[in-house]
């Protein structure tokens, strides 16, 4: 799209500010105990103010109230949506940018503002227009606009109740989505970073899986060294051996990852240069332990330990 | 009857934490939380309509993250809590399998209206933030 394209193309869409999503439609049914139930127990809300008519007689309001977060729910369309929508000016002004390339789709923001509570036997109308359209953005999901929609909300008495916007961007997908492309059983959770294994130091990772934790040994002087490598640092020589260690150990330093969380990871995990009693240095975290308790010089116990599905490794715990 | 507790305006503080509540995300929530918020978009309860958009399964709607959402703040705050506004960002979507975590703190408190701030993370185990943003309530001056 050059720039006088695009200038027509913003002429177009900027056109739609303004305009009327859904006139004032009131619900079809008016605020009732059992759709409130129903979504009480899907989304696990036990209050009272909603669902207890006894306990609501007694409070402060005097009578129940259905949850704010309900409030689009009463005007909603219902199940012939499934069978596509009526146009109306979203839906034309979404059509608008998909013919021009803006395909990709993403709801970014919800606000909804409560003025006042409302009850059953009370009828919401909702209306909603088109309020703005930014300008040209670059976003990390690609090129494009943000439209938002206001709608208001109001009750059988013409008081405004509360409003909602929703802010979606429209806009160029980076790469082509993979049509139908996702398949069962996609959703893995994620594990650890799998260790890197190799020729020098696989065989370490090899102990571990099987609950050990190896210290290299050189065969000629008998210096201990990790993390294994070829050589030995004393003497040059490369002839080696191991020996098991007790994995008992003492904190040199420590530090919590505060941020950000590594999806397979604890939260805060603590990690820690431990020296082991056989007098090499290890790293790895310390657990069942607040970070606030832990102390140069403390004193601690491995233990080799499955982590995730995927994963043995070991893990300090206070002694 | 139950009795119920609602918190004072006095009773917070900023800083204070709400504690974590871990919600299962299922095929049951998914669905039952788009029917009973009569959202009847087809991503939301068919599962070859929503790997049609490249997904793996069903993901969870808008209105069932607000209402779980309104819920994590007025479990902690009591039902005598107004509610005055909800305002979210959406991030990666909510599937089924995944565990979302909903942590919370108090960022602001208002001793002459009563209004306090929480911000509110819902983060899951797979994607990571799949919500954020701020509930405000309006808490009783005294009980």
């Amino acid at each position: 799209m050059n720039a006088d394209e695009q200038k027509v193309f913003e002429e177009k869409i900027y056109a739609f500010v303004g305009q009327e999503v859904y006139p004032p439609t009131p619900a079809p049914d008016d605020v009732n105990l059992p759709m409130i139930r129903q979504w009480a127990e899907v989304i696990g809300e036990t209050n009272p103010a909603y669902l207890d008519p006894a306990w609501a007689a007694s409070s402060k309001r005097g009578k129940t109230i259905a949850p704010p977060a309900m409030m689009y729910v009463w005007g909603q369309e219902g199940f012939q949506v499934t069978r596509g929508r009526a146009p109306n000016a979203q839906s034309n002004l979404v059509a608008m940018f998909n013919d021009y390339g803006f395909t990709g789709v993403l709801g970014t923001n919800v606000k909804q503002e409560y003025f006042k509570e409302v009850s059953p036997g009370d009828n919401i109308t909702i209306q909603m227009v088109i309020d703005n359209i930014s300008e040209r953005k670059t976003t990390s999901r690609g090129t494009g606009y943000f439209f938002e929609t206001l709608s208001t909300f109001t009750d059988q008495n013409g008081e405004v109740v509360g409003t909602q916007r929703f802010k979606v961007l429209k806009f160029i997908p980076q790469e082509l989505p993979a049509a139908a492309a996702a398949d069962d059983n996609a959703l893995e959770v994620p594990t650890r970073i799998a260790s890197p294994r190799g020729h020098d130091n696989g065989w370490w990772w090899e102990a571990c899986d099987e609950g050990k934790v190896l210290i290299q040994r050189c065969k000629d002087c008998q210096t201990l060294r990790h993390p294994p490598r070829p050589m030995c640092g004393q003497c040059q020589s490369m002839a080696w051996d191991s020996i098991e260690s007790t994995l008992e150990g003492e904190v040199l330093s420590y530090t919590a990852l505060r941020h950000p969380k590594i999806p397979g990871y604890p939260k805060d995990p603590i990690c820690a240069v431990i020296q082991l009693a056989e007098g090499t240095n290890i790293v790895s975290n310390i657990v069942d332990c607040e970070y606030d308790d832990v102390f140069i010089g403390m004193k601690l116990k491995g233990k080799v330990e499955q982590v995730d599905d995927k994963t043995m490794l070991p893990q300090f715990y206070p002694a | 009857m139950t009795d119920y507790k609602t918190l004072t305006c006095a009773e917070v503080s900023v800083g204070d934490t709400l504690e974590a509540v871990d919600i299962d995300i299922t095929t049951g929530l998914v669905v039952c939380g788009a029917l009973a918020t009569r959202d009847f978009e087809p991503v939301h309860h068919s599962k070859a309509e929503a790997q049609a958009t490249g997904l793996p399964d069903v993901f969870m709607n808008i209105l069932t993250s607000q209402g779980l959402m309104t819920r994590y703040a007025t479990d902690w705050s009591g039902p005598e809590a107004f509610v005055n506004s909800i305002d979210l960002k959406l991030g990666a979507p909510n599937l089924p399998g995944m565990v979302m975590t909903m942590t919370g703190e108090v960022t602001a408190v208002d001793a002459s209206t009563g209004r306090v701030d929480i911000t509110v993370l819902g983060e899951n185990n797979i994607w990571g933030m799949h919500m954020q943003g701020t509930v405000q309530l309006t808490l009783p001056q005294e009980a």
